[in-house]
């Protein structure tokens, strides 16, 4: 039973990707439902509360925790195995409050995200450095859009060229996890873009494969430190 | 007392909703066309948690000094062709967090715009983070009486940016910044081994964008190789790579700021 809280307020892009785009939320006694793709994927989004695709979120910090508050108060996710929570990039208000707010709970960790070159390394262990400030364990980082196979000629170009040995180097000299590289694949877009599970859509890519051990890596990182409890990442 | 900012001819704004679509590489390569053509440019990096600027120019590991006006804005080279600032080189330790809340960072970017000596320039560009909030916000106020010329909004091809995109042309509706036009980045990329183009991130949404919005678009670029390098390096790509794939669609949007500038002196 998974949970997805997208909160990136200015540029909430979980709804779209998840197929979701023009769905409401809907109030109950027991507070918000949370807008289901499956069963057991249910999804929160400031995406579900704006009426036009045009509508822009201009919130100061103070409006934008008070939104993620209510996320995690008010709704109704049900007995749920994960929780995942999506951010948008930096090391302010929405980070701060997250993890402030969380702070009753147990998280099992943060997943970083970054690309190869050191124009995103340089921003990443900044991000490293927040986790290690405000106390949240690092479960790994994956460096994402990692090399690009050309389709007709098979050669590999490295689009983002990892001139400070990449995620690699950094995890080493950081040390933390680097849970794995996921190579571009003009699929992933495509099917983010039409809402679909790229997972399903091209079982027989790189980049499949890259996501389903770094998922992998992340439910035995999970299993090793948590208990029966809900899993926050 | 007269401002800061008073010599400054042209304001213009990078934005985009969506983070990671290549605003800093926007700028940066806009700086380095726009000197070309000989003009004076300065950047105001106010992307406090990720700032980009310093190291795509190669001064990463500089100081900030103040003098009677305020700060002296780092320059990229001995003849002061290029000046900027960013809290970069603020930091004590390039890898430092800056984990503000939203007031500490509105005052910064107050003290940004206000007491950065840049001297004359025919042209500020603002680097911004990804977003609508309160860096955004406070930038706008703060520029407001200044009459920025504009706003170029960055995207890359795919409907997942675009969306967000879509915001902030809004963004730039509600606070009545002019939108110069909107840029599509890393639109298709040309094998170097067999040469065959692949949309990698799809293509089109940005144009598509623009023409749905009733504003310019101003080119779609190309995932470029040398240019990826250059910014690593903090080289001069505009300089060292005419033939480059990028070169061409950069230059373009450079040429069509000077020409928004020219329109608006006139």
């Amino acid at each position: 039973q998974v949970a997805l809280l997208d909160i990136d307020i200015c540029g909430p892009s979980i709804p779209k990707m998840m197929g979701l785009e023009g769905e409401q939320v809907h109030q109950s006694g027991s507070g918000w439902s949370p807008v289901y793709v499956e069963e057991n994927l249910g999804v929160m989004s400031v995406g579900f509360l704006l009426s036009s695709p045009d509508d822009a979120v201009i919130w100061r910090g103070p409006k934008k925790n008070g939104l993620i508050k209510q996320f995690l108060r008010d709704v109704d996710w049900g007995e749920v195995d994960y929780l995942i929570v999506d951010t948008p990039p930096g090391t302010s208000d929405e980070h701060l409050s997250i993890v402030q707010y969380l702070s009753a709970s147990h998280v099992a960790g943060a997943v970083i995200v970054t690309t190869p070159q050191e124009v995103s390394l340089q921003d990443v262990r900044k991000e490293i450095n927040f986790c290690h400030k405000v106390k949240l364990p690092i479960i790994g980082v994956v460096e994402n859009m990692s090399g690009f196979v050309c389709p007709k000629c098979k050669k590999e170009s490295q689009i983002f060229p990892p001139t400070t040995g990449g995620a690699e180097k950094m995890c080493q000299n950081l040390n933390v996890s680097l849970l794995g590289k996921v190579p571009l694949d003009p699929q992933i877009g495509k099917s983010c873009d039409k809402g679909q599970s790229f997972l399903s859509e091209a079982p027989e890519s790189p980049a499949t494969s890259s996501y389903r051990n770094i998922i992998q890596r992340i439910q035995e990182y999970c299993d090793l430190h948590c208990s029966q409890e809900e899993k926050i990442i | 007392e007269r401002s800061n900012l008073a010599g400054v001819r042209h304001i213009l704004l990078v934005l985009s909703g969506k983070g990671g679509v290549g605003k800093s590489t926007v700028c940066t390569e806009l700086a380095l066309s726009l000197r070309r053509s000989g003009k004076k440019v300065g950047i105001l990096d106010v992307d406090l948690c990720g700032p980009s600027i310093p190291r795509m120019f190669r001064v990463q590991d500089n100081d900030v000094h103040q003098c009677d006006s305020g700060w002296v804005p780092v320059f990229v080279d001995q003849e002061k062709s290029i000046a900027l600032m960013s809290i970069g080189f603020l930091l004590e330790k390039p890898d430092d967090a800056v984990v503000w809340r939203g007031p500490k960072k509105n005052a910064l970017i107050k003290q940004f715009v206000a007491d950065v000596a840049w001297g004359e320039l025919d042209f500020l560009i603002v680097d911004t983070p990804p977003g609508t909030s309160d860096e955004h916000i406070s930038t706008v106020e703060a520029l407001r009486p200044y009459k920025p010329l504009g706003a170029i909004l960055v995207t890359t091809p795919q409907a997942v940016a675009v969306g967000d995109v879509r915001r902030e042309l809004t963004f730039c509706k509600k606070t009545g910044l002019r939108v110069l036009g909107i840029v599509e980045n890393m639109s298709g990329f040309v094998c170097p081994h067999c040469s065959e183009c692949t949309n990698i991130f799809s293509k089109g949404g940005g144009e598509e964008l623009a023409k749905h919005a009733g504003v310019p678009f101003l080119g779609s670029v190309p995932l470029d190789l040398q240019l990826s390098r250059s910014l690593e390096e903090g080289g001069d790509f505009i300089q060292e790579f005419p033939k480059s794939s990028a070169f061409p669609a950069l230059t373009h949007i450079a040429q069509q700021i000077l020409a928004a500038a020219s329109q608006r002196s006139s």
